[in-house]
């Protein structure tokens, strides 16, 4: 790829736009730079996955024993609630979004986003957004109890608390809309001469779909949320057989949000995915084109499936069976990229640093997700299987195996590109085993519970599930505090770690490691000549 | 696409972004409130609707003074059109999920309400001839018929949409007074339509028995012309800062996406009017 070029940038342009940014906390509320606004991301993502992991502890401990022990079964509710729309919201989607102000502008020799000062608005949207979540815990009513799917007649009937979520929600969408916008105008538009797409990294295509995605669905939402509310407040009748209108309406404008959601969360992993594997390989990545057109087919074909969460809402026949095959046909572009990950390991000098632990923890992990939910595409076995523990397994092996294992690999992979420092080999190390027993302890048990009858969302169970709750909740508490270990090592690095040059990884390439490390503040401000990648 | 870049223009550091958050949290919080009854709310509400208000003079005049100051090259222009086109796309999906449930509501769940065990046993008697209001509906309401007011306004604003393509023509010449007069037309004819439709409201509310209560239909009816109303508000006043601005001297012949911009916004409003005028209206 391409070496020689103006490094860091600041090479002959007189430049009185560039002063340094303002000192102390003005910096980072004003700050127009993707570094900074990148790093705020990570960070605020990092938060939020611990208060989403607190809130999943308190609903752990409360299914370490059958009967009420620690909190109310409508407290209960209202942490399945929030956990999730915390998790999904506050933690994984910034945490991707993160990655992509870092990486983007880094890996196209782009100066900064497209819409730099809109770059900030996106990010501070986020700690309003979160601060009306949780605020709604403290409200009279609490939290709403309904799950993070916020199905009506339910919803309708929840106190205020149910308001402030949807507020939340809307401007969640608008952040998500505004970084989707930036990303997908930055990487159209800012790529340095001769970068044509298909020369691209993969992780900036995973983002070019995943901003399609987001700006196609997130809307869907609002509209979703809004319908919701009016319900709720001004007598309309959306949801409402008594007007005409349909609960099961919800549902469908839901997912077909939701499903796609899960894309946008599992694209942009599949891209970190894609950078790591090829670097501690020391290949290329195996078949560039076909992870390409698995990647738009795989965000095509979500629009399609949604009804896969309403096999038992009394849709037609014909309806489950289109929608069960719909389904199923998605796992073909993901069966192409599991199989490209793993041909380009194939006969590679492999080594196995900490990225590499986490994106092979993934590729299992993520695999073994994709398989329980072809089971659960099943029409005939979901209808036994739905608001199961198994669904619980399932989508966590996704969500958790999935998007934050790939979350951990990119960070151990660019952390010493963003800090010049190098994290602690061997801590790192600890922290992907622990991760992986205490994530398997917590999560695989849940298979055997939902295949034997226990109910999701529900604070008490029948005595028979005891044994593998208790595991799971030890585990659960196992996860939750190896997660702490990852902040150190972070510090750690940043305390005492060693120093690294710009290329940190020998295996790694892309422009990304053209730039000294740290990366300087400005980088490509003008732009780089890109010599085409050995795709 | 990717041509030489000399240099993109990289905004400084701006305090607008976090007026903005503020705002947003004083107007989410302001409804919540206002929503259940509280007396703070409409306070709140209002407040953080200042603060926006200051915050999109603030942001907009940063943007204005930069174009103005030749900051925007090439290719700021282009990220500006994918920007604003990907905008636009956003604002189709969200209607899109109105017109869904305008869909659902109309073919699937009034019909299965008066079909079959439920027609039988739970709403006998229902029928599910469209209009709507639902088989709990008390009470009786007309539908707005398409051809008064409605068809009036189906022709103003594809009228206006001929004016701005007039003026935007005659800023490609470089003819500032049919420039001026396109624009002003233009805003005309939308306020035309918004006073139009504040007179369809009053006549459903007051004469047809039409609300926003008013079952499916009722719902649907309101949501989707309200939303819509709300745009060409938007766009209207978006128009009246473009003719501020032309009335200034800016814009160029060659350079004038603040100007284009908005007239696609006004297109796309136009477009979501004649998909309602034929779906919520017509048929
Ligand atoms: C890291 C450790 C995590 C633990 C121990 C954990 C645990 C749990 C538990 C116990 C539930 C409730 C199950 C029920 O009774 O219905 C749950 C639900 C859920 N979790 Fe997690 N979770 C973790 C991480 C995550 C992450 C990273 C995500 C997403 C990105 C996530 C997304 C969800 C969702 C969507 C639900 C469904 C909530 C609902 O039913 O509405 N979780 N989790
Ligand atoms: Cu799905």
């Amino acid at each position: 790829m391409a070496h020689e070029h103006a490094i860091g940038g600041h090479a002959g342009h007189d430049d009185h736009e560039h002063h340094g940014p303002p000192s102390g906390i003005m910096r980072w509320i004003t700050t127009t730079n993707h570094k900074d606004i990148g790093s705020m991301y990570l960070w605020f993502s990092f938060i939020m996955f611990l208060v989403g992991g607190a809130m999943a502890l308190v609903i752990r401990a409360e299914l370490f024993q059958p009967g009420l022990q620690v909190v109310s079964p409508d407290f209960f509710n209202q942490m399945i609630t929030l956990h999730a729309l915390i998790m999904v919201f506050g933690a994984i989607m910034p945490a991707f979004v993160g990655f992509s102000n870092w990486m983007i502008p880094l890996q196209i020799g782009a100066p900064d986003m497209a819409f730099a000062r809109m770059n900030n608005w996106s990010f501070w949207i986020l700690p309003v957004a979160s601060f009306l979540l949780i605020l709604s815990m403290f409200v009279p009513g609490g939290a709403p109890g309904t799950g993070w799917t916020l199905y009506p007649p339910l919803s309708v009937q929840q106190g205020m608390g149910m308001d402030l979520a949807i507020f939340g929600i809307h401007l969640l969408g608008m952040s998500s809309i505004m970084g989707g916008i930036n990303i997908i105008t930055t990487i159209l538009n800012m790529r340095a001469p001769g970068m044509t797409l298909m020369k691209m990294p993969m992780f900036c295509w995973t983002w070019l779909i995943t901003a399609f995605l987001l700006i196609a669905s997130m809307p869907v939402l609002a509209g979703a949320v809004t319908m919701l509310l009016t319900d709720r407040h001004f007598g309309t009748t959306f949801f409402n057989a008594a007007g005409g209108g349909d609960p099961v309406l919800f549902q469908h404008i839901f997912w077909f949000f939701g499903h796609p959601e899960v894309y946008i969360i599992a694209l942009p992993a599949f891209g970190v995915i894609s950078q790591v594997i090829p670097a501690f390989s020391r290949k290329p990545i195996f078949g560039y084109a076909s992870m390409v057109y698995a990647i738009a087919a795989i965000a095509i074909i979500s629009f399609f499936v949604w009804a896969h969460h309403m096999y038992v809402t009394g849709i037609p026949l014909t309806g489950q069976l289109y929608f069960m095959y719909a389904t199923m046909i998605i796992a073909v572009p993901t069966g192409v990229k599991v199989f490209n990950w793993v041909a380009t390991m194939w006969k590679g000098s492999l080594s196995f640093e900490t990225p590499m632990l986490f994106a092979l923890g993934f590729l299992f992990l993520f695999t073994l997700g994709g398989f329980s939910g072809l089971v659960l595409a099943i029409t005939a076995v979901d209808i036994l299987l739905q608001e199961t523990y198994y669904v619980i397994a399932h989508f966590h092996y996704v969500m958790v195996a999935g998007a934050v294992f790939s979350a951990y690999a990119g960070a151990y992979y660019w952390l010493p590109k963003w800090t010049g420092y190098m994290y602690d080999e061997t801590l790192g190390k600890w922290h992907f085993w622990l991760t992986l027993i205490f994530f398997n302890m917590t999560f695989f048990v849940q298979h055997f519970l939902g295949l034997a009858g226990m109910p999701r969302r529900v604070p008490d169970y029948a005595l028979q599930f005891t044994e593998f709750n208790m595991i799971s909740s030890i585990g659960a508490f196992g996860l939750g505090i190896s997660q702490l270990l990852f902040l150190y090592i972070v510090l750690k690095a940043r305390k005492s770690g060693k120093k690294v040059d710009a290329q940190v990884w020998d295996g790694a390439e892309g422009l990304e490691w053209t730039v000294p490390s740290p990366a300087p503040y400005h980088t490509f401000e003008t732009p780089p000549v890109f010599e085409g990648g050995k795709h | 696409m990717s041509q030489p870049a000399s240099h993109y223009f990289v905004p400084q550091p701006s305090h607008w972004p976090i007026f903005g958050s503020g705002a947003l949290l004083l107007m989410a919080t302001g409804a919540v409130l206002w929503m259940n009854k509280l007396a703070a709310g409409p306070y709140l509400l209002s407040a953080g609707f200042f603060v926006l208000l200051t915050m999109l003079f603030g942001w907009f005049a940063n943007v204005i003074g930069e174009s103005e100051g030749g900051s925007y090259g090439k290719n700021v222009d282009v990220s500006f059109r994918w920007g604003m086109s990907w905008f636009i796309f956003s604002e189709v999906m969200f209607f899109a999920a109105f017109f869904g449930a305008l869909f659902y509501i109309r073919v699937l769940s009034v019909p299965d309400l008066a079909e079959g065990l439920s027609g039988e046993f739970l709403y006998q008697g229902f029928s599910a001839a469209w209009p709507s209001a639902g088989p709990g509906f008390k009470g009786e309401f007309s539908p707005m018929g398409a051809w008064g007011l409605p068809a009036i306004n189906t022709a103003l604003l594809l009228t206006s949409g001929v004016t701005l393509t007039w003026a935007h023509h005659a800023l490609i010449k470089n003819n500032r007074l049919h420039l001026n007069l396109g624009l002003a037309a233009t805003i005309l004819l939308g306020f035309l339509f918004l006073f139009l439709q504040v007179e369809e409201y009053v006549h459903a509310y007051g004469e047809l028995n039409l609300k926003l209560t008013t079952g499916g239909y009722g719902s649907t009816f309101f949501m989707l012309t309200g939303f819509h109303g709300f745009h060409v508000t938007l766009g209207a006043v978006m128009l009246c800062v473009i003719l501020a601005r032309c009335l200034k001297g800016h814009f160029k012949p060659d350079h004038h996406f603040g100007f284009e911009g908005v007239a696609w916004y006004w297109h796309f409003v136009d477009v979501v009017w004649l998909l309602l005028f034929v779906l919520v209206y017509w048929l």
